[in-house]
């Protein structure tokens, strides 16, 4: 207790003497409140890192929690909490204003993978073209023997509207095309997975963090990945750009991060690096090609002209 | 010992939880219509629109402008429902009338009790089970894609409303006087006749009360029917098909909107309409009630 008090005068002096200074300041001295909401997509990545990072800065006390990315953004954009977790770019669910008051912090990236059942898997269906998945997730296509595949009903499973990994596929999987045709929706990626086990016949899509990570891989039984236009769904294929199904994950705050906030980011891209490949995300910095992917360059008009 | 002070502050006690209760609902539904309308008035649906269209297309941000047709979750939480009644009330009667008329002493000190654990089992756990056990069965049973549908949320739904309407029907029809029944006895009427003639009649408009409370349960039952309904927002394809409900499609897309936006907004309109139906369902126990009352005097 007595160590803390010091601590956290220290602290505050040192504020006080320089507001800029801070570089790699000891974090065993840093202290804060830091709550994060918002994308379920990132949380365990979130959640991960401030585990980690309570330990070698036990001063900073982080929560996380998800909500989805709307509720995230809009969240930061109220000062309800510090940090919004999102998925998508915070112009496209804000108001211009209240969105250019928030500051963008892009900590990693995600891959999404087009997944089926395995009886589907092992019917043929290794990989499959953007055309054919537009026209599957679109409700044309009803039968598997029209991709190569048995002749077997297709059953959607999906994420509902709003969910952030389903603006992603739609966005880079479909090219903006919108999802429609009956499908089975699921709240979490975790019940999409059980719903494509128990579904013969059925195709979904899952972030790779769903995918990848070792624990990842009971959840897996009876699913299979299938690759796009014969890229499979790996980060190798993501930094390489061969594969461009990824959207970059935003930690946004309102303003400048505070000195916590900004020390918890900095350690996400920093050291958490080697965590965020195991946890099945993938590193910012290793990232070849960027294009469409950077809010500028994203198809233009297609959020309004929904 | 007695005291005019305590019995005053526990009058005013009584009193204000009393008035509790009657404002705690009333707020809810006046929170709700608000919450509810926004629907309408800010996004500009309609009514019709919302009712009669299929298509529930909503966006997750302020601007809005997309398409907010219920009917499928409307239509889809009458079936399984329905399915569930169709289900459940000739068991329940059976065992009812089997418990009262037919095994009294038995019925009671074991059936009743073992029907009374089935109230008591949380709604997560009959979906869990009939997601692990009868979604399977029905799949391997009737070579289906998928055993979640229709027929296994109404399945889930009749075993979870089952209780419910057995415990009122054996209440009422144990009601009925035992001098009606001698009198039948009497005339030469046979166990049969005395049930089917003498005491079900007399216990109708009760044992209609039952029913209508395993509906009003069913109606707003979300969790374990979502687990095994395959929530798929479309007609279902008959017995076997997919649908969503009106609780199924609150809880699946409540986590992932943005409060105010015109998804969210479309999400607390279907939640007024199922306040509203629940306040329906009161309204008819107690129209029938007095009905019964009247004709029993």
């Amino acid at each position: 207790m007595k160590l803390n008090k010091i601590a956290a005068l220290t602290m505050a002096s040192a504020m006080i003497m320089s507001m800029t200074a801070f570089a790699d300041a000891d974090l065993s001295k840093l202290s804060g409140d830091v709550s994060c909401t918002g994308s379920s997509a990132l949380q365990p990545l979130v959640q991960a890192a401030a585990d980690k990072f309570a330990e070698i800065a036990p001063g900073v006390n982080i929560t996380v929690d998800a909500g989805g990315s709307g509720q995230g953004l809009q969240n930061v954009s109220d000062g309800t909490s510090t940090v919004g977790d999102s998925d998508v770019f915070a112009e496209e669910k804000l108001d211009a204003d209240k969105a250019a008051e928030l500051v963008d912090h892009q900590v990693c990236a995600i891959g999404m993978a087009v997944v089926v059942s395995q009886d589907v898997a092992d019917g043929g269906v290794k990989s499959l073209t953007t055309d054919q998945l537009v026209s599957i997730f679109t409700g044309e296509t009803t039968n598997w023997k029209d991709v190569g595949g048995p002749d077997e009903e297709i059953t959607l499973v999906l994420r509902p509207e709003g969910s952030g990994t389903r603006a992603t596929f739609e966005k880079y999987a479909l090219g903006g095309a919108e999802e429609a045709g009956e499908a089975m929706e699921n709240d979490n990626s975790a019940e999409l997975q059980k719903a494509l086990q128990d579904t013969n016949g059925s195709v979904g899509y899952l972030a790779l963090s769903y995918i990848l990570p070792d624990e990842a891989q009971e959840a897996m039984q009876g699913i299979a990945t299938v690759a796009i236009d014969d890229v499979e769904p790996t980060l190798e294929n993501i930094y390489n750009g061969t594969y461009n199904v990824w959207a970059y994950e935003h930690m946004y705050t309102k303003g400048e991060a505070d000195e916590a906030t900004q020390a918890f980011i900095d350690y996400i891209t920093g050291d958490f690096s080697d965590d965020v490949e195991s946890l099945g995300y993938a590193v910012s910095s290793k990232l070849t090609k960027t294009d469409g992917h950077t809010g500028e360059a994203a198809p233009a008009g297609e959020t309004e002209a929904q | 010992m007695y005291s005019k002070g305590k019995e005053k502050t526990w009058k005013f006690f009584v009193l204000l939880c009393g008035l509790l209760m009657i404002a705690l609902p009333i707020a809810i539904g006046i929170f709700l219509a608000v919450k509810g309308n926004a629907l309408f008035y800010q996004y500009h649906h309609t009514l019709g629109e919302f009712l009669f269209t299929t298509t529930w297309k909503l966006k997750d941000d302020l601007v809005g402008g997309g398409k907010g047709g219920a009917a499928v979750f409307i239509v889809g939480s009458l079936i399984v429902c329905g399915l569930a009644l169709l289900i459940a009330v000739p068991f329940s009667l059976a065992a009812a009338i089997f418990m009262t008329e037919i095994a009294p002493k038995w019925g009671t000190k074991i059936l009743r009790p073992a029907v009374e654990i089935f109230v008591g089992i949380p709604s997560v756990v009959y979906g869990w089970i009939g997601m692990t056990v009868l979604v399977p069965f029905l799949q391997n049973v009737f070579h289906l894609k998928t055993g979640r549908s229709v027929l296994a949320g109404g399945i889930v739904l009749a075993v979870m409303i089952f209780p419910s309407i057995t415990t009122v029907a054996a209440d009422a029809i144990r009601a009925v006087p035992v001098s009606a029944r001698m009198a039948a006895y009497g005339l030469g009427a046979t166990r049969w006749q005395v049930t089917h003639q003498i005491v079900m009649p007399a216990a109708q408009t009760s044992v209609l009360t039952g029913v209508i409370l395993g509906l009003a349960r069913a109606f707003g039952e979300a969790l374990a029917v979502a687990m095994v309904i395959g929530k798929t927002p479309a007609f279902p394809k008959g017995i076997f098909g997919q649908t969503a409900t009106m609780t199924t499609v609150i809880a699946s897309r409540m986590a992932e909107l943005m409060e105010g936006s015109e998804a969210k907004a479309g999400l607390w309109t279907i939640a007024f309409i199922l306040y509203l139906i629940s306040l329906f369902f009161i309204f008819l126990i107690h129209i029938i009630a007095a009905k019964g009352a009247k004709k029993n005097k």
